[in-house]
C-alpha cells in the first residue's frame, strides 16, 4: 500500500512535466459509516485549475468522497477512511497534517446556503480573522470586497454589508457562502451540489461564476443535473452504488461513454 | 377515442357530468371528534386558570394587609424618674441599655388615653396594646442620644399584633370578651386614638428589613431575602459555569460512547431525585465532612447548586443541540477549530435556550424548601447575616416557618411573604423572557 502511493506520488511529478498537474490524487479510497460501506476502493484524480463533476444516482458515494477531500467526513461519528488521498503530494490522512490547515487550502460550499446568522461583512470576512489573513482594518475590507466581487455578489451588497446575511435571497446566501469560501484563498473549492435549492437564473449566476473561479482555483463540484455538468466541467467522473465507474473528459463522457452503465445513466434509463 | 370523435357522436350536447353516490367518509364523526377535542383543550385550560386564580386570589386577599402595620404616634415623655432614676448613666453604661422603657412607652399611652397611674387593670390593657419591640427601639433612640432623657419627643412605634389584627378587621368582635385577644376596653380606646390621628397604618417597611421574631409586628423577611440572595449569587456563579462547559463538552467534544451513554441517564436521572436527598447529601459533605457552617447560606447555595446543576445541563444540552449542524458544517468547512466552531458560532445561537434554562433553574431553587430544613436553615435568626457564611434563612423556610405560627398576624406575614416569593418569581421569569428575546434579536 505505501509503495503504491509513493509510485503514486512519483505519477504526480511525471503528469506535472506532461502539463496536466494534478491537484489531489485519491487512491484505493474506501468509507466506512461503522459496519456500512460506502465507497469501494476509488482511485480519482482532480486536475489543478479544472473543474471536475461528481455524478450519479442518489447513494452513489459522490457526496461522501468530495467531504473525504477536506475531512469534513471527520466529524461523522463512526466514519472511517481507508487508502490514500493527497494534496499537492502531502497525504491528507497523514497525523501530522493538520485538518484546520487542510481545510484552509480545500474549502467548501454547501448543499443548503448556510450563511452565519451575522453581517454580510462578518460573514465573508470570519475565515480570514480567524486565520489572521488580514493585519489591519484596511486590508479586511479589501478581502471582503475582493471576495465578493469574485462570487460576484459585490454590486449587489456594496450599500448593505452591515446587514444580516441570512436576509438575502437564497441565490444571494450561495453567492455570499462561495465569497466566504474564496476569503480564504483556498486552492481547491469543494461545492456538494450548490444550486439544488436555488432557481433557474440563480442557478446561472452560480454556474457562470464557477467558470470564472476556475481560473484561480480547483473545483469539485457534485451535481444531480446532468446538465449542469455538461455546462460547467472540464472532467466528469460517475459514481454507481459506491464505485467509480468512469471518468473523463466531460465531452467524451456525454457523446461517447467508455461504461455502458455511464451511458444509460446519462439517457435517463435509472436513476 | 373513437367514441368522442364527432363523426359517431349523434348527440354532441355538452352535459354536467352524473354525480356518482356519495359514499360515507365518516365526515360528521371526524368533525365530532375534533369538536370534543377542542372541548376537552379549553376545559382543561378553564380549570388550570380557575385554579391559578384561586391560589392568586387566597393569597393575595390574605396576604395584602402584611403590607401595612398599625402603628401608635405619640409624644413620649423619656422620664429620667424610670430610666435613671439615681443618675448613674455616666458612671455605668449598661444602665441605659438595661433600663424599663416599656413602662416608658406604656406611661405615655396611658397618659394620652386617660388612665390613671394607680389604674393597674388599665395600665395592664394599655401595655397590651403597644408592640414589646418598643423596648429596642427606645433603648436605640437613648443610647444614641442621651440628651433626650428629661425631654418629651413624639414618637412612632409598633401597635401590638392583636391590635393591628384588630385594626385590620381580623378579630372578630361578637366573639364574647373573654374568649378574645383583644378586650372591648382596648377596642374603645383604639377607636379614640384612630380618631385622633394618632393610630394609623402606614406602610410595613419592617416586613422587608426585619428577622425573626416571636412577636409577629414585628417579625420580618429581611434575613430570609438576604439569604436568598446569597444563595442565588452562590447558585449563579457556580452552576452556570460548571452546567454550561459539562454540556459543552459532552453535547460537543465528548465521544460518543457508552461511559458518555451512562452520564447522559445519570444526569438525566439526578434531575428527578428528591430534592430533599440532595439535602442529605449536603448535610453530609458540606456540614459533617468539610464543616462547614450549618445554617449558613454558603451551604444552602451549594446544595442549591447541586440540585440545579442537571436542568442547566440538560436545558444547555438541548439548546446546542436545536443549532442546526449547517452552522457547525460552515464554520469547521472554513477551517475554524472545534472550539472557535463552538465559541464564535453554536454557543452565541444556543445563549437564550441556555440564558432560559438557567434562570428556570434559579427559580427553582429560590423556591426550595425541603433541602434547607435539613441543613439546618429552618432556624430563628433575628441578625441579618454579614456574609455567605454567617446564619441565614431563605423566603420559602420563612414561609413554612411562619405557617407554623399560632397567632392571627402571622396568617396575613405567610400570605404576605409568599407574595414577596411569587413577585420574585416573576420578575425573575420576565428577566429570562426579555434576555430570550434581546439575544434572538441578533439573528
Amino acid at each position: 500500500m505505501n509503495m503504491m502511493s509513493e509510485a503514486a506520488v512519483e505519477k504526480v511529478l511525471d503528469r506535472k512535466m506532461n502539463d496536466i498537474s494534478y491537484k489531489m490524487i485519491g487512491k484505493d479510497v474506501s468509507v466506512y459509516y461503522g459496519e456500512k460501506r460506502a465507497l469501494y476502493d476509488v482511485n480519482l484524480n482532480v486536475r489543478e485549475n479544472t473543474v471536475t463533476a461528481l455524478i450519479g444516482p442518489s447513494g452513489c458515494g459522490k457526496s461522501t468522497f468530495l467531504r473525504t477531500l477536506n475531512r469534513m467526513n471527520d466529524t461523522i461519528d463512526g466514519c472511517r477512511v481507508t487508502g490514500r488521498i493527497t494534496l499537492d503530494a502531502d497525504d491528507i490522512y497523514d497525523p501530522n497534517i493538520d485538518v484546520v490547515e487542510l481545510r484552509a487550502r480545500v474549502g467548501m460550499v454547501f448543499q443548503k446556503p448556510n450563511p452565519f446568522p451575522k453581517s454580510i461583512y462578518e460573514n465573508v470576512a470570519y475565515g480570514p480573522r480567524i486565520h489572521g489573513l488580514a493585519k489591519a482594518k484596511a486590508d479586511m475590507d479589501a478581502i471582503v470586497e475582493s471576495s465578493l466581487q469574485k462570487a460576484g455578489l459585490w454590486n449587489e451588497v456594496k450599500d448593505r454589508l452591515q446587514e444580516g446575511g441570512t436576509g438575502l435571497s437564497g441565490g444571494q446566501q450561495q453567492r455570499l457562502c462561495i465569497a466566504r469560501a474564496v476569503a480564504v484563498s483556498p486552492e481547491v473549492i469543494l461545492m456538494d451540489e450548490p444550486c439544488s435549492a436555488l432557481d433557474p437564473i440563480a442557478t446561472a449566476k452560480v454556474e457562470e461564476l464557477i467558470h470564472e473561479l476556475r481560473a484561480n482555483f480547483t473545483i469539485v463540484i457534485v451535481t444531480h443535473s446532468m446538465q449542469q455538468a455538461a455546462r460547467v466541467s472540464q472532467r466528469t467522473a460517475m459514481f454507481h452504488l459506491g464505485n467509480l465507474v468512469e471518468e473523463n473528459d466531460t465531452d467524451k463522457m456525454f457523446t461517447n461513454p467508455d461504461d455502458q452503465r455511464t451511458q444509460d445513466y446519462i439517457m435517463g434509463r435509472f436513476g | 377515442m373513437s367514441q368522442v370523435s364527432p363523426m359517431s357522436s349523434t348527440h354532441p350536447a355538452i352535459g354536467i357530468a352524473a354525480r356518482p353516490e356519495r359514499r360515507d367518509i365518516g365526515l360528521g364523526r371526524r368533525y365530532a371528534a375534533e369538536r370534543r377535542f377542542r372541548l376537552y383543550g379549553m376545559a382543561a385550560v378553564a380549570f388550570g386558570l380557575l385554579f391559578l386564580f384561586l391560589l392568586l386570589f387566597s393569597v393575595v386577599s390574605k396576604g395584602y394587609t402584611a403590607f401595612q402595620q398599625t402603628m401608635i404616634t405619640i409624644p413620649v415623655e423619656f422620664s429620667a424618674e424610670i430610666i435613671d432614676k439615681n443618675n448613674e448613666r455616666a458612671s455605668n453604661p449598661q444602665k441605659l441599655v438595661s433600663a424599663n422603657y416599656p413602662v416608658v412607652a406604656r406611661n405615655a399611652l396611658a397618659r394620652v388615653l386617660g388612665v390613671a397611674e394607680d389604674d393597674r387593670a388599665g395600665l395592664k390593657a394599655v401595655n397590651g396594646m403597644i408592640s414589646d419591640s418598643v423596648r429596642v427601639q427606645l433603648r436605640n433612640l437613648v443610647t444614641a442620644n442621651p440628651s433626650i432623657i428629661g425631654t418629651t419627643q413624639t414618637v412612632t412605634f409598633l401597635a401590638h399584633g392583636d391590635l393591628d389584627s384588630a385594626y385590620k378587621g381580623q378579630i372578630d368582635l361578637t366573639v364574647p370578651e373573654t374568649s378574645r385577644k383583644v378586650s372591648d376596653r382596648q377596642v374603645g380606646w383604639m377607636n379614640q386614638l384612630a380618631e385622633s390621628g394618632a393610630l394609623a397604618k402606614h406602610f410595613n417597611t419592617g416586613l422587608f428589613v426585619n428577622g425573626a421574631s416571636s412577636r409577629p409586628e414585628a417579625a420580618g423577611v429581611g434575613v430570609a431575602l438576604i439569604g436568598s440572595l446569597y444563595m442565588m449569587l452562590i447558585v449563579l456563579a457556580l452552576s452556570l459555569p460548571i452546567g454550561v462547559a459539562a454540556s459543552i463538552y459532552l453535547e460537543e467534544f465528548a465521544p460518543k460512547n457508552r461511559f458518555t451513554d451512562l452520564i447522559e441517564v445519570n444526569i438525566n436521572n439526578l434531575a428527578a431525585v428528591p430534592s430533599i436527598v440532595y439535602g442529605l447529601l449536603g448535610l453530609a459533605v458540606f456540614v459533617n465532612f468539610a464543616g462547614f457552617p450549618r445554617s449558613a447560606a454558603l451551604v444552602g447555595g451549594l446544595v442549591l447548586t447541586l440540585m440545579t446543576l442537571p436542568t442547566i445541563i440538560i436545558a444547555t444540552r438541548a439548546a446546542l443541540k436545536a443549532v442546526p449542524p449547517s452552522i457547525r458544517s460552515a464554520a469547521l468547512g472554513l477551517g475554524a477549530s472545534k472550539m472557535q466552531t463552538v465559541f464564535h458560532h453554536v454557543l452565541p445561537l444556543a445563549m437564550p435556550g441556555i440564558l432560559t434554562g438557567t434562570i428556570i433553574g434559579l427559580a427553582h431553587a429560590l423556591g426550595e424548601t425541603a433541602p434547607l430544613l435539613l441543613i439546618g436553615m429552618v432556624a430563628f435568626v433575628a441578625d441579618v447575616p454579614a456574609t455567605p457564611m454567617d446564619p441565614a434563612t431563605a423566603l420559602p423556610v420563612q414561609i413554612y416557618m411562619w405557617a407554623n405560627e399560632a397567632e392571627r398576624a402571622f396568617v396575613e406575614r405567610t400570605s404576605g411573604a409568599i407574595i414577596v416569593l411569587l413577585i420574585f418569581l416573576i420578575l425573575m421569569n420576565v428577566g429570562a423572557i426579555l434576555l430570550r428575546r434581546r439575544f434572538e434579536r441578533r439573528w
